[in-house]
């Protein structure tokens, strides 16, 4: 509408406020998070004399974040919950997998498949988004609870389906060797690689963290646009009349059924996505990488991160990844190097290192208890749910007065 | 088609809904004509309601017909009556609470709007344009029913005659030919009321029909052209409101009560 206003009426020239665009939180954020993806990786290896394990955590990190942003269209905009989201994070890395190895020649197929990361990368979004749409169908008459329990149950299916189905997708033994993306021709020019006019390095990913850094960073940034674009469309208004009134929505004209079904699918492709980055990132899928645990993982970050807010989820998700992959598994040695320094002894401080090991998950689940009871709305709430505990903490207000009115 | 049934925009036809062993809607006939407002009354449990949600697809009759519009649209999908031109108010009110007045009224629109997802997707030039000609026409209609200063507050924090208010700008939004207003005075002062007879006819004068189910008599007399009286889910009265208000079913079943 602004830009309406300023295409028609010549008066006003639309300049640059660098102020009033801080001003709006998400740009803000936006902004703090791309300097931060940029300057990371160059102070991490800078300052670990190019040492990139810090790098490869990260772009772990960047999977869940992409899982995060793909379930928040599913449970934050249309307010579907889905238990089991990792479902189809195997389906996009399998796609990829068996498509991209020598998996299919010891299948019945006897013949090994081997397509370009580049195509793949969408074949796996397609077929995820595909298999979006089929569980969706059945589940479109259930609420809350039941939906939840429904795609609970998918979610267990599905690696089942992958260990049984062993003569496919070798089942316990995993799928390895998995093809490393390369740059498409055009880009592999005489200015890479070992030539006589090379500028920049051969654009290999074999398994070069850097690389597939600059990759997730890029395709997070192509999510977070094409999810922002829809959340203020036309379909992103529809999704959110049906998460606040589904009997006025269709009273409206929306066709409920489809709309729903585009949520599942939508929220399954960029799993898909993030499937089969995974794949090619750590060359080896089992179907233990995604069970239960990691569809709930990704769901606390997206309630952590705080439901519906794209840059919410980003956050909520980086963070859970650095408590549970960095903070967690290296207390016990921090623990140890603390009271090393304050000068306990060393039986001491290895009994300590001992306890805080075996209570790895109390802490962990007390760290999600204080977080939400610190920000119950999530660390970047979207309006709606501010609002949303703002009016119930008023309700209970009210009620109390109301009882010691009463009493 | 005779010229009778073309100047008729609703026909319903022997409607009944049965709940189990409940008739809620029993055999009921009348016909809208285009351009009037024809209101339904009768007292509580009536089956007024039920009526309506046959008509918009919430609910599916056991038998009879609904013709709209010259189409049978007996057991439609809601969305799919919301398409044709039929668009709703809830008696207890059905915003999305949570979305501001302006959503609240896009989300109106969103059945006249031709973007598919790609087009959304990747922010297409036609895409824009659209969301830019809605967001205006939505405007518009919050002007009409006057509550265009509020356009960026939730829906929820509207006082409960503006959430009225809303609520009929958000059906306007679709391009109803049919307007069904579910008790749309209820709860209003007294000026309220006469504020909410003015808009009615100003939707009236946009060629919407109006059909409404209302229990204030002052309201009912004051503007509809035609009354059907529901008792027990059985038709037992239709014609203009000075008969209606004669007749002595009516005054036996529902204004004896209250006159």
């Amino acid at each position: 509408m602004n830009q309406a206003a300023t295409a028609k009426s010549p008066s006003p020239p639309r300049r640059f406020n660098l102020r009033e665009r801080i001003r709006d939180r998400e740009t803000a954020v936006y902004s703090i998070l791309l300097i931060v993806a940029i300057l990371f990786p160059i102070v991490d290896i800078y300052s670990n004399d190019g040492g990139t394990a810090d790098v490869s955590q990260a772009t772990r990190a960047g999977t869940f974040v992409l899982l995060a942003i793909g379930l928040n269209v599913v449970v934050g905009f249309a307010g579907l919950l889905d238990l089991g989201y990792a479902a189809f994070y195997a389906i996009g890395a399998y796609t990829y997998a068996l498509f991209a190895s020598l998996q299919l020649q010891s299948s019945p197929l006897h013949h090994a498949v081997h397509v370009n990361f580049w195509i793949m990368i969408f074949v796996s979004m397609f077929v995820a988004a595909a298999f979006g749409a089929i569980l969706g169908f059945p589940t479109l008459r259930l609420r809350g609870d039941y939906l939840a329990i429904v795609t609970l149950g998918f979610g267990e299916i599905v690696p089942q389906l992958f260990y049984n189905f062993d003569n496919w997708t070798g089942g316990i033994n995993a799928i390895g060797l998995i093809d490393q993306p390369h740059l498409p021709f055009w880009l592999q020019g005489p200015w890479s690689g070992d030539g006589d006019f090379k500028v920049v390095q051969n654009f290999n990913f074999n398994s070069d963290p850097v690389a597939f850094y600059v990759l997730i960073v890029i395709l997070i940034a192509l999510a977070v646009i094409l999810v922002n674009n829809l959340y203020k469309s036309r379909l992103g208004r529809a999704w959110m009349a049906i998460r606040e009134d589904e009997v006025a929505a269709a009273a409206m004209g929306i066709n409920t059924v489809t709309t729903k079904l585009l949520a599942f699918s939508i929220g399954a492709s960029f799993s898909g996505f993030a499937g089969a980055y995974y794949a090619a990132n750590i060359a080896l899928v089992s179907p233990d990488n995604f069970l239960f645990l990691v569809s709930i993982t990704v769901l606390v970050m997206v309630v952590l991160g705080g439901m519906g807010s794209i840059s919410g989820v980003i956050v909520g998700a980086l963070t859970l990844y650095f408590v549970i992959f960095y903070l967690i598994p290296g207390l016990p040695q921090n623990v140890t190097n603390f009271a090393g320094t304050i000068g306990l002894s060393d039986n001491v401080a290895n009994a300590i290192s001992d306890a805080t090991t075996r209570l790895n998950f109390i802490i962990y689940g007390l760290i999600l208890v204080l977080m939400m009871l610190l920000r119950p709305q999530g660390i970047l709430p979207s309006r709606v749910r501010e609002q949303e505990l703002k009016h119930a903490a008023v309700q209970e207000d009210e009620a109390a007065v109301e009882m010691s009115h009463q009493g | 088609m005779s010229q009778a049934a073309a100047d008729n925009i609703l026909e319903l036809t022997s409607l009944t809904k049965r709940f189990g062993g409940l008739v809620a809607v029993d055999n009921v006939t009348f016909n809208i004509k285009r351009g009037e407002v024809f209101a339904l009354i009768g007292p509580n449990g009536a089956g007024k309601t039920t009526l309506f949600n046959n008509v918009t697809g919430l609910y599916t009759p056991t038998a009879g017909r609904v013709v709209f519009d010259g189409r049978d649209i007996t057991g439609s999908k809601p969305h799919q009556v919301a398409r044709r031109g039929i668009a709703r108010t809830f008696q207890n009110i059905r915003l999305f609470d949570y979305m501001s007045c302006l959503d609240n009224v896009r989300v109106g629109r969103h059945v006249r709007m031709k973007a598919k997802v790609w087009d959304s997707l990747f922010k297409l030039p036609r895409e824009r344009r659209e969301e830019e000609r809605v967001t205006e026409e939505a405007m518009e209609l919050l002007r009409f029913v006057g509550i265009q200063r509020q356009a960026n507050q939730y829906a929820r924090n509207l006082p409960y005659g503006q959430q009225r208010r809303l609520e009929i700008a958000r059906a306007l939004a679709t391009d109803p030919k049919l307007l069904l207003l579910d008790e749309p005075a209820a709860g209003f002062t007294p000026q309220e009321k006469v504020e909410l007879m003015a808009l009615v006819r100003k939707i009236l004068a946009r060629g919407t029909t109006v059909f409404l189910i209302e229990h204030d008599m002052k309201v009912v007399m004051g503007i509809s052209e035609r009354i059907v009286v529901l008792d027990h889910g059985e038709k037992i009265a239709e014609g203009p409101p000075d008969e209606v208000r004669k007749d002595a079913r009516v005054i036996e079943a529902y204004l004896g009560k209250s006159a």
